[in-house]
């Protein structure tokens, strides 16, 4: 047989050339479902920081883009006394923004940090030993305290207001962070307990023969170690203490409240005083928006532990 | 209160030598039993006080509470005197035990007994007892029954939600560029307070005149645009506020789970010639069960909490359809200062909860592992 001109062997099928159709036509599926996710996600979030930089009259028209839309203006931060030009000056708006801001920060702070303390306690205590408390055994200490994130606020909140009255604590800071711990205590523990148990507890044999406590082998060989885990748990917590509505609202009233009741005493009274409420909110939700681009990965972890066993 | 004597099967076993003399022991009772004597002879003495029968100088219950503080205290102290070694080991769960107790358990204990009662706070007459008469007054309550029924609503909410969720966790999962970009935007929702979120879209965005969602609305051909109007559509305007800041929650949760599977089942599933659709109902979605069920029940909790949103947006209107049953006792207690109804409504849902929840679970514990 002579040499026949070199053909192709492999030939694209049809059934391949429609495959990369329909490649391409998935990959612009998904990434149009992100883009418009995306957008669900963050437009709210400019709405209300594009907004406190509005006047009346653009909110009106509903004007979007700055600049070419409208000019921006610093009317609703000055009206919170926190624009260039007023934050110089006396502003009594300013100091009881400051004053629920710090309020809020306090209380946040305050109440994770205890909560983390006496979660991870615990949760490394049920990792590596057995108790009895009377009846209790390990898994129905741990029941217990997880059980607690069953319990709704409303439950608490009303024998709370009667108890916190006749305590003296109503309006205080301290009454509202020891709630606090108790709402995110069981938090921690949930997240804490999956942190210690993936710690191989020779660590801590060895460290022990090396003369340490039980004690000083948690504090210096096992904590650091938990660090990650100790953080995603602080994390969430402080999300969820600082942004804490409900117990705020009934249980203080002018010194001890907090940042959200704030904004929420605002949405009625003052009709459609857009620019400030704006301004505001953003302000509220400022140093979460902050703490969540830089310390994402940790609040996923957070939210990942226990989630996969 | 000790750590297990024989502390059999302790994860991380030490070997120690107690001896605890006899002399310590008993500075060791002593100290529990008579720093519970002082806690409990402080109680005595303010609930006197409070009662009109003796004349202290106390203005508040305040000493009650340093008293039990003294009694944690030494308590805690009493567990290395008494036990040592194993002492120290109780100290890793007691401080956070006795924190529980004294917040849940005694409070508890306390609003059973305020529920049995008629108590105003703003009238001067105090608390009344009046046994189950509140309970007989939630029976014909309308408003709380249809406030219980919109939880249910709320709650079958959630199936969406997770649909949704599981959705883009999968994409996020799959092979896409910018992962880290995407997931930071879509985490962002979560990050924001429920009372800011009741005004950036509540108020703001669905505002009928100006709102960008009524403007989209009324291009999109809707004529009057109005989203808290009738009950069907208030309600679903809730739903979708809070599904917008809890889905993240849930993708996170599942696509934790999704990482975790290996990659070689997915391979194995492709050779075996399935693809897309049928792969994931028959090796993804029963794999993710487990995962999938822990954060639908973390989600159902968080759920039932709901209450902030419809405070701060519709105060539970247009007549009642939207009201959450925590939004409900909050207007009852702001409205009427009525704590005694109120807390008896919140307990009664607590029994509902609790009951509910442990349905859920064992319904969820039969089917996963069923019994032939």
């Amino acid at each position: 047989m002579p040499d026949t001109a070199p053909t192709q062997i492999f030939h694209d099928s049809a059934s391949d050339r429609t495959f990369r159709v329909k490649w391409y036509a998935g990959r612009v599926a998904i990434y149009g479902i992100l883009a418009l996710w995306t957008f669900i996600s963050l437009f709210p979030i400019y709405w209300t920081i594009s907004t406190s930089f509005k006047l009346a009259p653009d909110v009106m028209q509903g004007n979007m883009v700055p600049f070419v839309d409208f000019a921006p203006k610093w009317r609703g931060w000055s009206s919170l006394g926190l624009s260039p030009d007023t934050i110089g000056r006396e502003s009594t708006v300013r100091a009881e923004f400051l004053a629920r801001f710090v309020n809020s920060a306090v209380t946040a702070l305050a109440s994770s940090a205890l909560a983390v303390a006496l979660g991870s306690c615990a949760a490394y205590g049920l990792s590596r030993f057995r108790y009895r408390f009377g009846f209790m055994r390990n898994p129905d200490i741990s029941f217990f305290f997880l059980s607690q994130l069953i319990l709704p606020p409303v439950v608490l909140a009303l024998p709370f207001l009667v108890l916190y009255r006749e305590l003296g604590l109503l309006d205080t800071r301290i009454g509202l962070i020891l709630l606090y711990t108790l709402t995110v205590l069981p938090i921690v523990i949930w997240i804490m307990r999956d942190q210690f148990a993936s710690i191989p507890v020779e660590l801590e044999e060895a460290a022990m023969v090396d003369g340490l406590s039980i004690w000083g082998a948690f504090l210096t060989i096992v904590l650091p170690i938990a660090l990650p885990g100790i953080v995603a748990a602080f994390i969430l917590c402080l999300v969820l203490t600082w942004n804490e509505y409900f117990f705020a609202a009934l249980l203080t009233s002018t010194n001890a409240k907090t940042l959200p009741v704030m904004v929420a005493s605002q949405t009625g009274s003052q009709g459609i005083n857009w620019w400030s409420m704006a301004a505001l909110s953003t302000a509220a939700i400022l140093p979460l928006i902050v703490i969540g681009v830089m310390l994402e990965k940790y609040i996923i972890k957070g939210m990942s532990a226990g989630a996969v066993k | 209160m000790s750590a297990d004597s024989h502390h059999e099967g302790d994860l991380l076993h030490v070997v120690t030598s107690d001896e605890i003399s006899s002399g310590r022991r008993r500075l060791g009772r002593t100290l529990v039993w008579a720093s519970f004597a002082v806690f409990a002879a402080t109680f005595l003495a303010v609930a006197m006080q409070d009662s009109g029968r003796i004349a202290l100088p106390f203005t508040t219950w305040r000493p009650a509470l340093y008293a039990f503080l003294v009694f944690a205290v030494c308590l805690c102290a009493a567990q290395v005197i008494l036990y040592g070694e194993k002492g120290k080991r109780s100290l890793f769960v007691l401080p956070a035990a006795l924190f529980v107790v004294a917040m849940v358990v005694f409070p508890l204990i306390f609003a059973v007994s305020i529920a049995m009662s008629d108590w105003n706070l703003s009238s001067p007459d105090g608390q009344k007892f009046n046994g189950v008469e509140n309970l007989r007054l939630m029976w014909h309550d309308p408003f709380y029954w249809n406030a219980l029924r919109n939880m249910v609503w709320y709650t079958l909410a959630i199936l969406v939600e997770y649909a949704i969720a599981f959705g883009l966790a999968l994409i996020l999962a799959g092979e896409i560029r910018a992962r880290k970009f995407f997931r930071v935007a879509f985490l962002m929702p979560l990050m924001l307070s429920p009372v800011a979120v009741s005004w950036m879209i509540g108020k703001s965005m669905l505002e009928t005149r100006f709102g960008p969602v009524a403007r989209l609305a009324r291009t999109l051909g809707w004529d009057d645009p109005s989203f808290f109007g009738s009950a069907e559509i208030a309600r679903a305007t809730i739903m979708a506020m809070d599904a917008w800041t809890f889905i993240p929650f849930l993708m996170i949760m599942l696509l934790a789970g999704l990482q975790a599977i290996p990659k070689e089942v997915q391979e194995a599933a492709r050779v075996d010639g399935a693809t897309g659709w049928r792969a994931f109902w028959e090796v993804t979605f029963p794999l993710m069960l487990p995962v999938s069920i822990t954060a639908i029940l973390i989600r159902i909790i968080f759920k039932l909490k709901l209450a902030d949103i419809i405070i701060n947006v519709t105060s539970g209107g247009p007549g009642g359809a939207t009201d959450s049953v925590t939004s409900f006792i909050f207007r009852e207690y702001r409205d009427r200062s009525n704590v005694g109804y109120g807390t008896m409504l919140a307990l009664f849902y607590l029994v509902c909860i609790v009951a509910a929840i442990t349905l859920f679970m064992k319904l969820v514990d039969r089917w996963m592992n069923p019994r032939y």
